[in-house]
C-alpha cells in the first residue's frame, strides 16, 4: 500500500492534466478506454473560470457507474452553473492502480483527467454498501487522507449521497458530510456555502466550512454528532456537539420533477457498459409499500413527471446519444397514472425507427398485454421481467406484495401466449419468518408457469429464468428490526429449491435458476445497519488488500470475518450481532437521528403487522396511512393523469 | 421453420457506402467494439437511413473490416453500411464525422458500385508506423536487418484457442528505419494473414533476433490499409469506386 498523504502538493491556481503521466500507463492495462473520457455529451470546463470544483464519483468500475443516473444528473446541473464545474472519476481497477502507485500518478477525473485532490469536493454516491472499500481506495490513491479528521482545508470535503447515505455511521470516520435525499437543489446549495466561504478567505478553516455545511438542509456532518454506547453494545444515545446544527437531518425532496428534465443530454460511453440504453426517470418514489424495500420507503411520496415532460425528455435524449432503446425507469413504472397512453403515444412517435421501449421490471398485478405490446413494438423483443420476490402466498403477504399463484401463472402464461419466448422472475431468499417450504414453492410456482405456458403457447420453446437475491434488512424499512438470515440459511434454501427444480427434467430444462451464495449478502447487511464501530472493519479490510466487493472475483468472506472478529471482538460485538440479531423496539438505531421522514413508530406497526401477514394498501388509492413522510416533510403525492397527449414529431424513418 | 415477426420485411439496402475513418489521439485506447458502438449510435445521431436485417432483432447493415489492435492509433479503418435510401456520399461523410467525438474522423465515404468486388478483399496489408521512444535508431536498424535476414521468426501469440506459433517474419512485407525529433521510428510493411500479425508481433520477433527490447511503451500508427501491389505499396481500397464513380458521373445519386 502507498503511504498516505502521498501525491500532491497544496492548491495551485491552474490544475494540470494528469494524462501525459497516465498515457504511456494504459498501453498496459485492460479496458484502457475506459480511462481517458471524451464520452459524447461530457464537458470540460476551464479550472480558473470557476470557483468551485466538485469531483463526482460513482465507487465502482466505469461500466457500471457510467450509466448511473443519479451522478450523470448532478454531472449536469453543477456544469451549467457558471461558478462550478464537474468532472467524474471511477475506482480505478487493480491493474491501473499498482501502476499508479509505482509510477505517483494520483487518482484522476475521466473528463480532464485532474487530480482528485485539487477539487473542494469529492461527491460520492454510494447505491451500495458494498462500494465503501473503493471509497478508500480512491483517497488513497488520491492523496487525501482516508479519515475526516486528517483532513485540512486543502483537502476536498467528501460527500456521500445516495440511498446508503442514510446509514452513513459505518462510513462515518472517512467522509466529511453525507447528504439525504433527492441530489438537484442540495448540490446547489452546498456549492453556495463553499463559494462563499472561499470568496470570504476561508474564514475558521475546514471546521467552519463543515458547521456551515451542517445548517444545509438535509446535509449531515459526523463528526458534529458523538455516539455513546450501552454496556450490552447498544447505541446508549447520539448528540450534536454544537448547537448550531440540527439535532436530527431530513431529507431533501426534489417536488416538481417537470422542472428537473435531467439528464438533458445523457452521457453516452465508447466503452461497454451494463445499460445500453438511455433512461428516463418517470417517477420518483414508491407507496407500494412492499416492506423490504428501502428504495420505496425513503423516497417517497410519490412523484410524477408528466407525460409531455417525459414524451420531450425521450425526444431530447435520443436525439443526443443515438441509442435505440429507452428505459421509462421508477421503482415500479407500470404504475405511472399515464403510463398505457405514454407507451402508445410513444410507440406511435417512433414507428419505424427501431427504437425499443423498456420498462426495468413489471408488477405482476400492474402487467398487461397491450402495454407490453406496444412497449416492444418498434424495438428488439426481449425478456419480461417480473418481480414476485416472495415465493408462496404467505411470504408475500408478509413483505405485503400480495398476489395470489393463480394470477401469477395465469400472467406469465398470457406473455407466453401472445408470443414472449422468455420470461424472468425476481425472488428473494432469507425473508423474515420465511421457511423452508416458502422458497420451495419459487419451485412448484415455475414448474407451473412452464407447464401452462407450453399449453397456452403450444410450443416447448419457452423458458423461464428464476433469479434469487438474499434478502439484506435496510434502514428505514419495516424489516430494520429483523434478524437476518445467515449465510448458511441461504444457502441451504438454495441447495433444496435447484434440486426441487431439477425433480422433473422433462419441466426443469426449461427453468433457469440464477443465485448467488449467501456470503456477500452477511457483508451487505453488517454494512447496511452497521454504526461506527463497523468502519474499522471497512479499514481493516482495505488494509488487507480488499476492494471492489461487488464482484464475486473480488470479494472475500474470509478477509471480511477475519476482520469482522478483530475489529469487532474488541467492543465485544462480532459479525451475527450486526446481523442476525433481531433488533427491539426501543433499541437506538444507528440511523435514528437521519429522518427520512417515516415515522419510527409506523415503521413498527407496520413490522408488526408484517409478522401477522396484513397487508397495508397504497395511499395513492386506499387513502393514507399515516407513514409520517408528508406531514414531517411538507410534501405530497403528485400524480396524474394530466389529460394531456403527446404531439406527433417528425423523425427520421 | 423460424418463426417471423408481422408485419412487412424491412426496405432492402438500394445503396451501399464505403468509409474510411480514423482513430486518434485517446481513442487509440477504444476497441474495435468500442468503434461499433460509436459508429452505430453515431449513424441514428446523423440520421443516416440505415438498412435493417429482418427478423425479431433487426441489426443495421454494417460491415467492419480488419480493425486495428486496442491501443494502436489508426489512420485507414474501413467499414461498409447499407442505406434503405440514396443519399450523396460526402453528405454522408460530413454528417457522420460531425456526429463522432473528436479523434474518431471519417475521412472518406465513397459509393460502392456492382461489380467493382469487395472491399475486404482489398485489405490485405497495413503499412504501420511504429514510435519507440528511448531505442537507439542503429541498435534498431541492425535488429530489423537481422529479422529481414532470416527465413521464419515464430513468436508466441495468444489466441483464443490459447497461445500458438506464428511466423512473423513470413507478414513482413518491406521494413525501414528512420529517426524524428531524436525518436527512432519503424515504417513496416505487413501482411494481413490469419491470425494477423501486429505491431506487438513484430516487436516480440526483433527480442526474438536482436533481442531488443524497448524501455518505453511503442505507439503503432496503422498509416495505410489495402492490397499490397506489386511493388510491395499498399494500394488505396477505395480506388476501384472512385474509379467507376468518376466515369458514371451523370449516374449519381440523387439527393
Amino acid at each position: 500500500m502507498a503511504p498516505e498523504g502521498g501525491g500532491y502538493p497544496g492548491r495551485v491556481m491552474t490544475v494540470d492534466s494528469l494524462y501525459p503521466q497516465l498515457e504511456p500507463l494504459l498501453a498496459q492495462v485492460q479496458k484502457p478506454i475506459q480511462y481517458v473520457g471524451g464520452e459524447l455529451n461530457a464537458q470540460v470546463k476551464p479550472w480558473d473560470d470557476v470557483a468551485v470544483h466538485w469531483a463526482l464519483m460513482y465507487p465502482d468500475a466505469y461500466e457500471v457507474g457510467l450509466p448511473n443516473q443519479g451522478l450523470m444528473i448532478l454531472y449536469e446541473v453543477l456544469n451549467e452553473r457558471p461558478d462550478a464545474l464537474a468532472e467524474r472519476t471511477y475506482a480505478v481497477w487493480p491493474d491501473l492502480a499498482g501502476l499508479m502507485r509505482e509510477h505517483g500518478v494520483g487518482q484522476f477525473t475521466v473528463d480532464a483527467h485532474r487530480p482528485v485532490r485539487a477539487f473542494e469536493l469529492l461527491g460520492v454516491s454510494f447505491a451500495t454498501e458494498l462500494g465503501y472499500t473503493n471509497l478508500l481506495e480512491a483517497l488513497d490513491l488520491a492523496g487525501v487522507p482516508l479519515h475526516a479528521v486528517d483532513r485540512d482545508e486543502t483537502h476536498p470535503v467528501v460527500v456521500a449521497g445516495g440511498h446508503a447515505a442514510f446509514n452513513p455511521e459505518p462510513v462515518a470516520d472517512f467522509v466529511d458530510c453525507a447528504v439525504l435525499g433527492d441530489g438537484e437543489q442540495v448540490v446547489g446549495d452546498i456549492t453556495d456555502v463553499v463559494a462563499a466561504w472561499k470568496a470570504e478567505g476561508r474564514p475558521g478553516g475546514r471546521v467552519e466550512l463543515l458547521a456551515r455545511l451542517a445548517r444545509v438542509d438535509g446535509v449531515y456532518v459526523p463528526r458534529f454528532y458523538a455516539v455513546s454506547y450501552a454496556a450490552d453494545g447498544t447505541i446508549a444515545e447520539v448528540l450534536r456537539t454544537r448547537d448550531d446544527v440540527p439535532a436530527r437531518v431530513g431529507k431533501r425532496t426534489v417536488m416538481d420533477l417537470d422542472e428537473w428534465p435531467y439528464p438533458k443530454q445523457p452521457l453516452v460511453p465508447l466503452a461497454e457498459s451494463v445499460h445500453e440504453r438511455m433512461s428516463v426517470e418517470i417517477f420518483r418514489g414508491c407507496t407500494r409499500g412492499c416492506r423490504f424495500c428501502q428504495a420505496g420507503m425513503i423516497t417517497r411520496p410519490v412523484r410524477e413527471r408528466t407525460i409531455t415532460g417525459i414524451g420531450s425528455m425521450v425526444d431530447a435524449g435520443l436525439k443526443a446519444t443515438g441509442y435505440e432503446e429507452v428505459g421509462l425507469l421508477s421503482l415500479s413504472s407500470a404504475d405511472h397514472s399515464e403510463i398505457g397512453q405514454l407507451a402508445k403515444e410513444l410507440a406511435d412517435r417512433y414507428e419505424g425507427t427501431n427504437t425499443g421501449l423498456s420498462l426495468p421490471s413489471t408488477r405482476v398485478d400492474a402487467f398487461n398485454v397491450t402495454l407490453a405490446n406496444e412497449l416492444s413494438r418498434n424495438g428488439r423483443r426481449s425478456g419480461l421481467t417480473f418481480a414476485p420476490e416472495g415465493g408462496s402466498e404467505r411470504i408475500r403477504r408478509v413483505i405485503n406484495k400480495t398476489v395470489s399463484k393463480e394470477d401469477l401463472v395465469r400472467t406469465v402464461t398470457t406473455a407466453y401466449a401472445n408470443g414472449w419466448r422468455q420470461v424472468k422472475l425476481y425472488f428473494m431468499c432469507g425473508l423474515p419468518t420465511e421457511t423452508d417450504e416458502d422458497v420451495l414453492e419459487i419451485a412448484e410456482l415455475a414448474v407451473e408457469v412452464i407447464r401452462a405456458g407450453r399449453e397456452a403457447s403450444g410450443t416447448k420453446d419457452i423458458r423461464c429464468t428464476v433469479s434469487i437475491g438474499g434478502f439484506v434488512p435496510k434502514p428505514h424499512t419495516p424489516f430494520q428490526w429483523a434478524a437476518q438470515a445467515s449465510a448458511e440459511t441461504i444457502d441451504h434454501r438454495l441447495r433444496i429449491l435447484r434440486q426441487a427444480i431439477n425433480a422433473d427434467r422433462r419441466i426443469g430444462r426449461s427453468i433457469g435458476l440464477r443465485y448467488h451464495d449467501g456470503k456477500p449478502g452477511v457483508i451487505e447487511g453488517l454494512l447496511s445497519r452497521g454504526d461506527r464501530r463497523v468502519g474499522r472493519v471497512i479499514e481493516r479490510v482495505w488494509r488487507d488488500g480488499g476492494h471492489f466487493d461487488g464482484w464475486s472475483e473480488h470479494f472475500s468472506f474470509e478477509r471480511w470475518t477475519a476482520a469482522a472478529t478483530e475489529e469487532l471482538g474488541r467492543f465485544g460485538l462480532d459479525l451475527d450481532w450486526y446481523t442476525t440479531r433481531e433488533r427491539t423496539e426501543h433499541e437506538v438505531l444507528p440511523w435514528d437521528h437521519l429522518d427520512s421522514g417515516l415515522d419510527k413508530e409506523w415503521l413498527w406497526e407496520d413490522w408488526q403487522d408484517a409478522i401477522s401477514e396484513d397487508e397495508v394498501g397504497d395511499c395513492r388509492w386506499t387513502g393514507c396511512y399515516d407513514c409520517g413522510v408528508c406531514p414531517t416533510m411538507g410534501t405530497e403525492i403528485q400524480i396524474g393523469p394530466t389529460g394531456r397527449s403527446l404531439l406527433p414529431l417528425t423523425v427520421v424513418r | 421453420m423460424a418463426r417471423q415477426p408481422d408485419g412487412p420485411p424491412p426496405p432492402p439496402t438500394v445503396q451501399k457506402l464505403r468509409l474510411r475513418y480514423t482513430k486518434r489521439g485517446p481513442l487509440r485506447f477504444a476497441s474495435h467494439r468500442d468503434l461499433a458502438r460509436a459508429l452505430e449510435r453515431a449513424l441514428r445521431r446523423a440520421q443516416v437511413p440505415m438498412a435493417f436485417s429482418a427478423g425479431f432483432s433487426p441489426h443495421p447493415k454494417i460491415s467492419y473490416m480488419g480493425a486495428a489492435p486496442t491501443g494502436a492509433a489508426s489512420e485507414a479503418e474501413y467499414f461498409e453500411i447499407g442505406l434503405s435510401a440514396r443519399r450523396d456520399p460526402e453528405q454522408v461523410r460530413v454528417a457522420l464525422d460531425a456526429s463522432l467525438p473528436p479523434g474518431i474522423d471519417v475521412l472518406e465515404c465513397v459509393e460502392a458500385r456492382d461489380g467493382s468486388g469487395s472491399l475486404a478483399d482489398r485489405l490485405d496489408a497495413t503499412r504501420w508506423r511504429i514510435d519507440l521512444p528511448g531505442v537507439d535508431a542503429d541498435e534498431l536498424s541492425a535488429a530489423v536487418q537481422e529479422l529481414l535476414a532470416r527465413e521464419e521468426v515464430l513468436v508466441a501469440k495468444r489466441t483464443k484457442n490459447g497461445t500458438r506459433d506464428v511466423d512473423a517474419r513470413a507478414a513482413v512485407v518491406r521494413a525501414a528505419v528512420a529517426v524524428e525529433a531524436g525518436c527512432a521510428i519503424l515504417h513496416v510493411v505487413v501482411r494481413q494473414l490469419t491470425p494477423t500479425v501486429r505491431p506487438d508481433d513484430v516487436m516480440a520477433a526483433l527480442a526474438a533476433v536482436a533481442d531488443l527490447r524497448p524501455p518505453l511503451p511503442i505507439r503503432a500508427v496503422r498509416e495505410a490499409q489495402g492490397r499490397l501491389d506489386d511493388s510491395g505499396e499498399v494500394a488505396d481500397p477505395l480506388g476501384p469506386d472512385r474509379a467507376v464513380r468518376s466515369c458514371c458521373q451523370e449516374e449519381r445519386a440523387q439527393v
